[in-house]
């Protein structure tokens, strides 16, 4: 919530007074041809879009882009109601949402943008290093309640998780709480606490011993503690989450980013996206803590 | 002239009248409006699911009892808090304090009342919250409890300036009868001014309850947002999940007429629902206490 307040910023350009006052005016459905790009989606992928669109004032200082959060679900419901040019998700568009954007006479367009290792972290003076990923799916099942059980101190284990709207929040759902199993249907314990934002996980992580959170690898500071964990497959080999054992395919629980068009992009959105995917702007992706996609 | 004066009367009149109305309308149309998005969910929601103990709408499950039980336990807790903090204030600035303390105290407890309850969320998350899980040795800070203070602190602003002007309004020869009559300070605060101000003290009190039921941020922000439902007394020490954090963190992303949607205007309209009874009983209980005074006077 707080960030989508926050993040409601028009980088705007104001360079010459007349004819930006023209473009703001102008609407957004004829924006596919004008030079105001509406971008809007993910809390993840916010900060990395709105450096991009700051980034992009120096290669094309005619387009204004405004860039909001609100989440993976809100931007695409905004694509569908043909509100937005670019909806930023960090899950893949629902079956559901493509049906809905069909039946609107949209043809949405997937872009992998960037990709985000989702970090566990815990308290600095919490002695566990290493969890396997059957551990952490049983600890946030509810079925490990101690962190005695998994080599830590005779303490309670204090689940945190992000709220259900979070993009974040469903992708380990999948892949952690249910392995991947598109058959399990087991969910988060219901002592789970569920924080409103990035900042509230952080903030209990630091300061907490017994807590255990997860966040996407650009939000964790040096205040909290990342854990190791391992594959089903090799249990033993656990791997710290960083850009490179994302890139080289070791981290297990990363995902890809998303941008979404409402159509086969055109003119100034198609130009952004473009630049986007481009090896200058993949660098602004590292310098963020995201992982930057391999050779475009 | 003397026609344009009484044309002018009636056009103001009817204008304040409108105003006066408008009130009813505006409660009015959100009822009609929670009624028509949230009634459905009785129909499309199986009884069963909907009063189930488990809360994880993205998954169906739609149990309310633990958002009920959630706001219940918090909302009770911080009237007991901030009710002997609240009437206590008042009655110090009204009939206690000397004229200079009471200058300073009537703006300070209105500075109190003005700050941002998401700025209060921010000072228990970073303050109260690590406080009590140090000091009461629980597994996290994010409780009830915590909720409970942090709303007994924004509601206390409200009891005390409603009650504070209700006790004003008691007339002096009151409290001088009474002191005359060989009552103590005490006695003739407890026995005659608290009693004569009472109809004036519930709409404080009542006031005060809406405002913790209502209260959003600051409890989303502490409370942990677990859908726990509640077995045993410790649940008042563990996180809980209240009804208004529902709405406020789900209504974003929840796509309109499903059955998530429809559910979370339930939630609303139960909350209407409940400042309702609390209106009505309190205003039973005024009027009651009125007539008993006539009585006496009579």
């Amino acid at each position: 919530m707080l960030i989508t307040v926050l993040c409601i910023i028009l980088i705007g350009l104001t360079s010459c007074g007349a004819s930006s006052v023209s473009n703001a005016s102008s609407s957004s459905d004829s924006a596919q041809q004008s030079d105001y790009i509406d971008n809007k989606g993910s809390d993840t992928i916010v900060n990395l879009a709105l450096a991009w669109a700051e980034a992009y004032q120096t290669v094309d200082p005619e387009i204004r882009i405004s860039v909001t959060g609100g989440g993976s679900g809100t931007g695409l419901t905004a694509l569908i109601n043909k509100s937005v040019d670019i909806a930023n998700a960090s899950r893949q568009i629902k079956q559901e949402e493509i049906e809905a954007a069909e039946a609107a006479g949209l043809n949405p367009q997937e872009f992998v943008i960037a990709r985000d290792a989702i970090a566990v972290i815990i308290n600095p003076e919490n002695p566990v290093d290493n969890l396997t990923l059957t551990q952490l799916s049983a600890i946030y099942r509810g079925e490990i309640t101690n962190w005695s059980e998994v080599g830590g101190e005779d303490r309670p284990i204090v689940c945190l998780s992000r709220e259900t709207n979070s993009g974040t929040h469903v992708f380990f759902l999948e892949s952690v709480v249910r392995l991947g199993d598109s058959e399990d249907t087991s969910i988060f314990a219901a002592e789970t606490l569920l924080l409103p934002s990035s900042e509230g996980i952080i903030a209990e992580v630091r300061e907490n011993p017994n807590a255990i959170g997860y966040d996407g690898l650009g939000y964790v500071t040096s205040e909290v503690k990342l854990v190791g964990v391992s594959s089903l497959e090799e249990p033993d080999f656990f791997v710290l989450p960083s850009v490179a054992s994302v890139a080289d395919g070791t981290y297990l629980i990363s995902r890809n980013l998303y941008m979404y068009t409402p159509d086969v992009p055109t003119g100034v959105v198609k130009e952004y996206i473009d630049w986007i995917l481009s090896s200058e702007a993949q660098e602004i992706v590292s310098a963020l803590g995201f992982v930057p996609i391999l050779d475009e | 002239m003397e026609q344009k004066k009484q044309r002018n009367d009636v056009v103001i009149t009817s204008i304040i009248k409108i105003c006066g109305y408008s009130s009813i309308l505006f409660v009015g149309l959100i009822l009609l409006f929670l009624l028509k998005e949230g009634l459905p969910a009785i129909k499309d929601v199986p009884f069963k699911s909907l009063f189930s103990t488990r809360w994880y709408p993205i998954e169906d499950y739609f149990g309310i009892l633990p958002l009920i039980f959630g706001t219940l336990i918090v909302t009770i807790f911080a009237t007991l808090i901030a009710l002997p903090f609240g009437i206590g204030t008042a009655i110090y600035i009204s009939e206690i304090a000397p004229r200079w303390i009471k200058e300073l105290l009537k703006p300070i407890v209105e500075i109190l009342a003005g700050i941002p309850s998401v700025v209060l969320g921010f000072i228990g998350i970073l303050v109260v919250v690590p406080f009590f899980r140090k000091f009461l040795n629980l597994p996290t800070g994010l409780t009830a409890f915590t909720g409970a203070v942090l709303l007994g602190l924004i509601s206390i602003p409200t009891i005390v300036s409603v009650a504070e002007d209700a006790l004003n309004t008691v007339p002096p020869g009151y409290r001088q009868a009474g002191l005359a009559l060989g009552a103590t300070r005490w006695q003739t605060i407890w026995g005659v001014t608290l009693p004569a101000a009472k109809t004036g003290v519930l709409t404080a009190i009542m006031l005060g309850i809406g405002r913790a039921l209502g209260e959003t941020m600051a409890v989303m922000m502490v409370t942990g947002n677990a859908p726990v439902m509640p077995t045993k007394w410790s649940i008042f020490f563990s996180p809980v999940r209240t009804m208004t954090a529902t709405i406020a963190s789900e209504m974003g992303e929840v796509a309109t007429g499903s059955q998530h949607y429809q559910v979370l205007f339930l939630i609303g309209i139960l909350l209407f629902v409940f400042s309702l009874v609390i209106n009505i009983v309190a205003s039973a209980v005024s009027t009651r206490q009125r007539k008993r005074a006539e009585r006496i006077l009579s």
